[in-house]
């Protein structure tokens, strides 16, 4: 087991490493750099004000010794510094992680304690009309783009409370910080709620008919405890593989729902440091959310094995 | 029946019918079928595939998974309480406590993350006032009876690290934990090696007698009927066919069916006879429970079938002490052919 850990580590700084050589080229693929368009923005070209601003930026050095200074100071804890702000890429990313992990996990935690039991029910009660219920209502989940739909709840609570919930960095109320980030979690979360349910559902219709439910139910065990504590159990396996997978999709709906619903998050922040091809701070990110992503898929494996005693993880 | 054997009876079962709603139309699975279990005895349910033995069981547990099954009509007496009338709260306290049942397929019907120890403890406390440090003793003390070497390791660990007989014992040593009246035992070996099959079935017909508990055995091997059961019902296409003591019914079998299933045994063959002999076989094939004959649904495969029996369905008559069979020819059935 422990051999395991470590060879999975050392895969996982390969992986990081293939991803930053990647971002890396794809950013530079992109054509135009900050200069490129700081120039284009003032209307007229200098040449030897802009190869200046690249020298200074560091810009004009082959493409390798970019990477090397980039790797050298990640290594060293050092981001560099943004284009844009000219502050410290550290400083500026920082911050907004508490934001973005907030949403995130709101909406994990939305999607997983709505999405489970759903399935559960919906399994159970299989073929009854709140069964198609359920699952017309996730189609839609997964069928309505989480832009639209963080659209739609904006839409409705002007029309219902006069009003929405705009970003505040000190929210004065409990109900004011569960409105900033509550409702934006659930927009974006609402997908990942429809797909948790759709595979909780078809993984427990397995499940129930195997023999152990029987066995449970010849032992007088109650309805709960043989949907929960025997079936469940043995159904959640496939069900974390998808909330891992979703752990890192949920990124990409952050972008547009941080957009639509104006939260200063990571996601946002992002797609802004890419239109100013902000380098330091889009490398800096995108390591970071592959990081997680990484991180993710680890702690699935180890939930695996701590779920299901049959697997093991050898040498 | 007279009035000691009543009280003495376990499981009573009066015209128990179960029925399956499917695409291809409504079929009874059980049809019209009774027997009593008494307390220490066994009884053995013999038949082919399909006949109904299995759905009986569930029926008298109410597990038959209902859609598509339904019991629709009869009565299950257990220790004086219709359990049929139940209702499922009342049910789940017989279940596994005055009543438990044993599977076919003991590789399948473990849970497969929950430890042994637990899976049993898990019964007892919930029909016994128990804390958990009991129960799990208590589990322990049922794997060493189910004879389960170093029975606390093994209550530590999980189904798959058990062979298939250890886990039948692990089966049988959860379903006697609550000291059931009656114990329903579904094809028990049939997934086991040979050389298993004798042992857990030995360990069976002994936990039954030290506990006293009465059994049913579902079983198509009728070398397992003559080892354990007192008293026989042959069932076929959902119907029982005949009922007698196993020695009554091995000396003197009154249905052609029955007969049929004698005559099928291979025997093991003595040194010096004659080795050539060719196993019988009952011609035809089980018919299709949806597409059942009007008469006896043996008729189509039974050598001494005359145009009544094609169509009406006999009744079940007593043709001798405690032995009941339905055939219209049972009157010139002497003794074993």
């Amino acid at each position: 087991m422990f051999a395991y850990i470590v060879r999975r580590l050392a895969l996982m700084l390969v992986t990081l490493f293939g991803i930053s050589i990647i971002i890396f080229v794809l950013l530079r693929v992109v054509p135009g750099n900050i200069v490129d368009i700081l120039f284009d923005a003032a209307g007229f070209v200098d040449p030897t004000d802009k190869a200046n601003l690249e020298k200074e930026l560091g810009l004009d050095l082959p493409i390798y010794q970019q990477y090397l200074s980039w790797i050298g100071g990640l290594l060293h804890g050092d981001l560099g510094y943004s284009y844009v702000s000219e502050k410290p890429a550290l400083q500026e990313i920082l911050p907004r992680i508490p934001i973005t992990a907030k949403l995130a996990g709101l909406a994990l935690l939305f999607s997983t304690s709505i999405g489970i039991p759903l399935g559960v029910l919906s399994a159970v009660h299989q073929g009854s009309r709140l069964d198609y219920t359920l699952r017309v209502v996730s189609l839609s989940g997964l069928s309505l783009p989480s832009f639209w739909l963080g659209l739609l709840v904006l839409m409705a609570a002007v029309s219902l409370f006069g009003h929405m919930p705009i970003y505040n960095p000190n929210p004065a109320t409990w109900i004011e910080a569960f409105a900033i980030y509550a409702v934006p979690a659930m927009a974006v979360g609402f997908r990942s709620a429809a797909l948790t349910m759709r595979i909780t559902r078809s993984s427990m219709l397995e499940i129930l008919r195997q023999d152990f439910i029987r066995t449970a139910r010849a032992k007088g065990a109650s309805e709960a405890s043989v949907n929960y504590r025997h079936a469940l159990k043995n159904a959640i396996l496939p069900v974390i593989t998808v909330i891992g997978i979703e752990a890192a999709f949920l990124i990409g709906g952050l972008i547009v729902t941080e957009t639509v619903f104006n939260i200063p998050g990571v996601a946002r922040f992002l797609v802004e440091a890419l239109r100013w091809r902000d380098y330091p701070i889009v490398q800096n990110l995108v390591m970071l959310i592959a990081v997680v992503v990484v991180v993710t898929n680890f702690t699935v494996d180890m939930l695996y094995a701590a779920i299901d005693p049959r697997i093991r993880y050898g040498d | 029946m007279t009035e000691a054997k009543a009280a003495d009876t376990v499981l009573d079962v009066k015209n128990l019918q179960t029925v399956f709603f499917t695409n291809s139309g409504l079929f009874r699975a059980v049809d019209d079928v009774s027997f009593s279990v008494r307390r220490g005895e066994t009884l053995a349910i013999v038949g082919e595939s399909g006949c109904g033995k299995s759905v009986t069981a569930l029926s008298v547990m109410r597990l038959v998974p209902d859609p598509p099954g339904r019991v629709v009509g009869g009565s299950v007496t257990l220790e004086g309480k219709d359990l049929l009338s139940l209702d499922e709260a009342e049910m789940r306290n017989i279940c596994g406590n005055r009543i438990s049942m044993i599977f076919q397929e003991p590789m399948t019907s473990l849970n497969p993350v929950m430890r042994i120890g637990d899976q049993i403890t898990e019964v007892l406390r919930l029909h016994q006032e128990m804390t958990a440090k009991e129960a799990w003793a208590k589990a322990v003390e049922m794997l060493r009876l189910v004879r389960i070497p170093e029975p606390q390791r093994r209550a530590h660990e999980y189904p798959h690290q058990l062979s298939g007989g250890m886990r039948q014992r692990a089966m049988i040593a959860m379903a006697l934990a609550c000291r059931p009246a009656l114990l329903i035992a579904d094809e028990p070996t049939t997934a086991l090696d040979v050389t298993i099959q004798a042992q857990i079935l030995a360990l069976i017909v002994d936990l039954q007698k030290t506990l006293g508990t009465g059994l049913i055995l579902i079983t198509h091997d009728l070398g397992v009927v003559a080892q354990t059961a007192q008293r026989v019902i042959v069932m076929y296409a959902g119907k029982k066919v005949e009922e007698a003591t196993v020695e009554d019914l091995f000396e003197n079998p009154k249905h052609p069916y029955t007969r049929g299933l004698m005559a099928s045994m291979p025997a093991v063959i003595s040194f010096g006879a004659k080795t050539d002999a060719r196993l019988n076989e009952i011609p035809g094939m089980v018919p299709s429970l949806t597409n059942l004959p009007p008469g006896c649904a043996f008729a189509p495969r039974c050598s001494l079938a005359m145009d009544r029996c094609r169509a009406e369905y006999p009744p079940l008559q007593e043709t001798g002490a405690d032995h009941f069979a339905a055939c219209w020819r049972v009157a010139e059935m002497g003794a074993a052919p």
